[in-house]
């Protein structure tokens, strides 16, 4: 799917796919914020330069500076350059996800377990730790956090099922 | 002497025991960012800014600005004993200070790199207590045409000096400006680019972006290389400092040029990351044994080290005069400022005498505590380094996590934390440069308030921008940054030609 040739040992991921997909979506972005500009006015109003009227530029020099950019890359589009190794991409996919189920656990069960979660995995997982040191540093780390936080600080962070249960 | 009396007031305002106690916190605190990869100066302070919000704005920013001291400190400490440069400004340290501490001589290494951090630091603040107020009271006389041309001057040499090709450079900065209009217009109340979701009406915290672009880009990153730390541990023993600043001292004129480069990256937005790779061949170039360095020479450390302190702290210089700042820190520290509600800019230096002086005798203060700091507890560092990344990693990823969520108590933060990661990542790697979009976003609605002040007082004419000379010059200034780069694409042009010619 990605641009890599076979024949190299290294395997890496050419730098013309993401490159180019970025220009994209900032265009895209730039083309959001000319058309919202013009929506709600880029002209001169009765009281002075209306909404739209510096965020208007803004939208067109994005615009034009990414198709630049996308533009360029596509000029040249049978040069290769490295973007990445594939196993590097892996290592960073393999960080990447845990984040983002990490993230989406906070919604149900608070940011204290979720973390506990995403350490004790992380550890077990990657660092191969034993299992008294990944118990021990998962929940003394939300722990100290929750102390310093909802008690040193007063500061609220979000809090699942397991705090209500425990009272808090 | 007004500056002077102003100073020794300050130093009554800073040199209380709460706030030497702030300072010595946030020294620690900083050294600690500064050593721990993914989290750096910007991020650091981006997520412990939420914590100050209930302190009173001196101690507030006597504790973050040593933040960026410790984080700047920090730095030098992975770069000499690790090879792994915590902070982009300590990646030119790496350069002779791992082979001197491959050599055995990894104590006078650091004690080059702290010493050199700590003076470089100081002329910088020396600068900034007898400049500022000359530029504050010049400020004083801006209109916002002025205004506007001094923010555009800064984003144009952006444009200008940064090694990045300038399309990158513009389109990164425009995202900035454009994420920091959306959300309600001040001036007319019109919502913009929100698109309906009601999570946008507040727009986007630059916070928010700090912190996914810097924090979680930045592990990202740290992934892909796949970094084992494995280092050499290292004690400071008071002999060997000694011997040390004897030699250092012998090195004086190499002091001076690298704080000169520093101080000037640092006013012009250049910030430390640059001055530290250009204070590093200036040495080398001008150096008699330009072979021999990067196999650890003392200048080697010296020269980017205080290049790079120097610069640190002089993008404070036109932070507190102009309401400008020259690094993404001092933008976060900036927000800072408005989020206590003190406006930046000249004003600050006739209303907030007592904030900006007792500010100014923090950075004497306090750069004296990190020295004492960072000299007496090295081997701790090197310790916490030695924990591995895959223990490290999900807890700086938590730490972002609670530092995104409690800017405003919002779990859409967080989402975006995480976009904004994916974007770091993806815009590291692609060579978009991250300064000008966080400082984008940081100043974009100021820099709209001053454009749309200007046109009103002109009906709308651009001919504002060149009124009177001091306008017109800055104005002229920033359009010549901005056209710096067609000249250097013309000139290559012209050589390409030239060779296809001749042959």
């Amino acid at each position: 799917m990605r641009s890599a040739s076979e024949d190299e040992v290294a395997d890496p991921v050419g730098v013309r796919w993401p490159e180019l997909g970025v220009a994209l979506l900032l265009m895209a972005l730039g083309i959001l914020v000319i058309t919202d500009s013009n929506r709600v006015g880029t002209g001169w109003g009765d009281d002075g330069p209306r909404a739209g009227y510096f965020p208007f530029y803004i939208g067109l020099s994005l615009l034009l500076s990414s198709g630049w950019v996308a533009v360029r890359q596509l000029l040249r589009w049978g040069v290769h350059e490295r973007f990445a190794e594939r196993g590097q991409l892996r290592s960073v996919w393999a960080i990447l996800w845990p984040m983002a189920i990490y993230v989406g656990l906070i919604f149900p069960l608070g940011i204290y377990v979720a973390s506990a979660l995403l350490i004790a995995w992380f550890m077990l997982r990657h660092g191969k730790h034993a299992v008294a040191l990944t118990v021990a540093v998962a929940l003394g780390v939300p722990l100290f956090f929750f102390v310093v936080f909802e008690r040193w600080f007063l500061v609220a962070l979000p809090k699942g099922p397991l705090e209500t249960l425990l009272g808090f | 002497m007004d500056e002077l009396q102003n100073l020794f007031h300050g130093f009554g305002v800073a040199a209380t025991l709460p706030n030497l106690g702030f300072m010595l916190i946030g020294i620690t605190l900083g050294v600690l960012i500064g050593v721990l990869p993914g989290l750096g100066g910007a991020n650091g302070v981006a997520i412990l800014l939420p914590l100050t919000f209930s302190m009173n704005p001196t101690s507030a920013i006597i504790m973050l600005s040593c933040i960026y001291w410790g984080a700047l400190f920090g730095g030098a400490i992975t770069s000499i004993l690790f090879n792994i440069p915590g902070e982009p400004w300590s990646v030119a340290t790496t350069f002779d200070g791992y082979p001197m501490a491959q050599q055995g001589r990894a104590a006078q290494a650091l004690t080059a790199a702290f010493t050199s951090s700590f003076v470089g630091a100081m002329f910088a603040v020396l600068l900034i207590t007898f400049t500022a107020p000359l530029l504050a009271k010049f400020a004083l006389e801006f209109g916002p045409a002025e205004f506007f041309a001094v923010q555009l001057l800064t984003f144009s040499s952006f444009v200008g000096m940064s090694k990045e090709p300038p399309a990158k450079t513009i389109a990164a900065m425009m995202l900035g400006f454009a994420l920091a209009a959306v959300g309600m217009d001040t001036v007319t109340g019109q919502l913009r680019m929100t698109y309906g979701v009601p999570e946008l009406l507040k727009g986007f915290g630059f916070l928010i972006a700090v912190i996914g672009l810097f924090g979680i880009g930045e592990i990202l990153l740290t992934m892909e290389e796949g970094l084992a730390f494995k280092g050499k541990s290292a004690r400071i023993d008071f002999k060997v400092v000694w011997r040390t600043w004897g030699e250092l001292i012998t090195h004086w004129r190499l002091f001076l040029r690298s704080t000169a480069v520093g101080c000037w990256m640092g006013i012009t937005p250049g910030g430390a990351t640059p001055a530290s790779f250009m204070s590093y061949g200036m040495a080398r170039r001008m150096s008699r044994d330009p072979q021999s360095f990067g196999k650890g020479r003392i200048e080697g450390v010296v020269a980017p080290e205080t290049a790079a302190h120097a610069a640190g702290t002089s993008a404070l210089l036109p932070m507190l005069t102009l309401g400008i700042p020259g690094s993404p820190t001092a933008a976060v520290l900036l927000g800072g400022l408005l989020i206590w509600g003190l406006q930046p800019g000249p004003m600050l230096f006739i209303e907030q005498k007592e904030f900006v002086w007792g500010l100014i005798a923090s950075m004497y203060i306090g750069n004296i505590v990190g020295l004492i700091v960072v000299l007496t507890t090295v081997p701790w560092w090197a310790a916490i380094l030695r924990i591995p990344f895959s223990i490290i990693g999900p807890v700086i990823i938590v730490i972002c996590a609670i530092g995104a969520y409690t800017v405003n108590n919002s779990m859409f933060d967080v989402v975006m934390m995480l976009v904004f990661g994916v974007m770091g990542y993806l815009f590291k790697k692609l060579k978009y440069p991250l300064a000008p979009m966080v400082l984008a976003l940081v100043l974009g609605d100021m820099a709209e308030a001053s454009f749309r002040q200007a046109m009103l007082i002109s009906q709308g004419s651009m001919s504002i921008f060149w009124s009177n000379p001091l306008v017109g010059s800055i104005a002229g200034l920033a359009i010549a940054m901005l056209v710096w780069p067609l000249w250097g694409a013309a000139k290559s042009l012209a050589r390409q030609r030239e060779l296809r010619m001749g042959r």
